[in-house]
């Protein structure tokens, strides 16, 4: 049988394993199944240009409708995946249809956590993923809509600069002391804070959510004996990936479908990519799951690289970054409680980095409007350099003359 | 309009495409393998493209933000820009870039 790369999931993971297989010569036949009616996409402007209305669908497609034709990708989507038949090295899809394949790349992503107090389904409670998610509340982010977002992480804040740039009134509600509480130091949560306050956000923190309420929709979000009326509600409160078709076949699931450094599963001929997978990071020096576009791509390609036999190990410093207000938050590495962090440039100038030092070693950087620390302080990671405190809180030096 | 896009493995391709977006947009809708990992946002320098001597006059040459992402590049030189932050106005009309190899998709 002439090879058969099946692709479950049409995301970046998966829509980069196919232009990558595609790229690097492979011959075969390439299936990509993803539940959206969409080619893949870039789902980092869902809530930031897409949102405020900037950019059409078209250009967050990461190659247009067309190339899958002429690359002789076949493309199913709303399709769903019922179960893997590993024995048999067939997919059967929710009507029935089985698809065999000589590799199986999973690339599942992953869907958005539920809120589960009363009143969670009540409509007008909305959750933040794809573009459906999107277009189901974005015509609502008007003047005087009384937003109320649940969660202080990335989506919910940046959610809320675009919300209150539309001159929505806007209430965000985190669960925990501080927002980015699970990525960034308490310096740069408060800086957060502070830009979201001064741009007119009603941020609460400590605040949990214990019921939506309403007659038909919802019209009131209560927070133990607390309650602030709302037009629309959305939730920004983490994904949950994806597992659960591996876990069935079989396959090692601990917090992701776990993989080896070129994306293979325990089963040689199924791999995992994107956000949906746990693997080892040799930079982080640990196993980890990546919620980001980078790491997404840089395991799909692995895994077209391993299929067509030429594996290669991802070595990747993890970055991520954020858009909200004027604020270019870009990130680097990954930082933990009890790192000492060490804040190059101004923060009243909205200018700034925030370097991470554990054990002497620079592990992480978050800059602020910081570009070229940003850049420059990959090097730093990969290379596990153990730069002077005192010339790092300087930004008169540039982090390569570290 | 025309732009005429040369990839890291000489490979010359000349386009048709419709002003008013970006290069990067330009380059990635007509299917060439280019990464532009962040999409345009300017986080990252995986669309970089060197600007052929003749027309850097009309693109101008990267801003200081754009700069500083380009600085790190093992293929930077006076004519390198950020593809995304190039906008295709009529007056590039016939526009000459090269792909270099950290945007390449290989």
């Amino acid at each position: 049988m002439t090879d058969s790369v099946v692709i479950i999931g049409a995301g970046q993971a998966g829509g980069q394993t196919a232009l990558s297989l595609r790229q690097n010569g492979f011959e075969g036949t390439i299936t990509l199944i993803g539940d959206e009616p969409y080619v893949p996409y870039e789902r980092p402007p869902l809530s930031k240009s897409y949102l405020a209305g900037d950019v059409a669908e078209e250009r967050m497609f990461m190659r247009p409708a067309a190339f899958y034709a002429e690359k002789h990708i076949v493309l199913m989507p709303r399709t769903t995946v019922a179960r893997i038949d590993r024995a048999a090295k067939k997919v059967r899809l929710a009507g029935g249809t089985q698809l065999p394949y000589t590799e199986l790349v999973l690339a599942t992503g992953g869907r958005v956590r539920k809120m589960t107090c009363p009143g969670a389904d009540l409509p007008g409670v909305h959750y933040l993923r794809n573009i459906d998610d999107v277009l189901g509340f974005r015509d609502r982010i008007t003047a005087g809509l009384k937003l109320v977002i649940v969660g202080g992480g990335y989506i919910g804040l940046e959610v809320a600069a675009v919300a209150i740039k539309r001159g929505c009134r806007v209430t965000v509600l985190e669960m925990l002391p501080l927002v980015l509480n699970r990525v960034v130091a308490p310096e740069m949560s408060h800086f957060y804070t502070d830009v979201h306050r001064t741009a007119g956000v009603d941020l609460r923190t400590s605040t949990g959510v214990t019921a939506f309420e309403g007659d038909g929709k919802v019209e009131r979000v209560r927070f133990g004996d607390a309650v602030i009326d709302a037009d629309l509600v959305i939730v920004g409160i983490g994904i949950i990936p994806n597992v659960e078709l591996a876990a069935d076949a079989g396959l090692a699931v601990d917090n992701g479908i776990m993989v080896d450094e070129c994306t293979r599963t325990a089963d040689p001929d199924i791999f995992a990519a994107g956000d949906c997978s746990n693997h080892f990071n040799a930079i982080v020096g640990a196993r980890l799951r990546l919620e980001s576009v980078p790491n997404a791509l840089a395991q799909g390609k692995a895994a077209a690289l391993a299929i067509l036999g030429r594996p290669e190990p991802v070595v990747e410093v993890p970055w991520f970054w954020s858009d909200q207000y004027d604020l270019k938050l870009q990130m680097t590495g990954l930082s933990r409680p009890g790192d000492q962090i060490i804040i190059r440039g101004s923060m009243a100038e909205r200018k700034f980095s925030a370097c991470y030092l554990r054990e002497g070693v620079f592990v992480a950087c978050q800059s602020v409007n910081m570009a070229k620390d940003f850049i420059q302080s990959k090097k730093l990671i990969a290379d596990r350099a153990t730069p002077d405190p005192a010339k790092l809180a300087d930004p008169a030096i540039a982090l390569r003359d570290l | 309009m025309k732009i005429v896009v040369t990839l890291p493995d000489d490979a010359v391709h000349d386009l048709t495409v419709q002003a008013g977006g970006s290069l990067m947009d330009a380059m990635r809708k007509a299917g060439l393998p280019v990464r532009a990992e962040c999409g345009g946002a300017m986080a990252c320098a995986t669309c970089h493209v060197v600007v052929d001597e003749a027309w850097i006059a009309k693109t101008g040459r990267a801003g200081d933000e754009e700069s500083d992402l380009l600085d790190m590049s093992d293929y930077r030189s006076g004519n390198s820009r950020l593809s995304c932050q190039i906008r295709l106005t009529d007056s590039l009309d016939g526009l000459k870039v090269t792909l270099q190899l950290d945007a390449f998709e290989g």
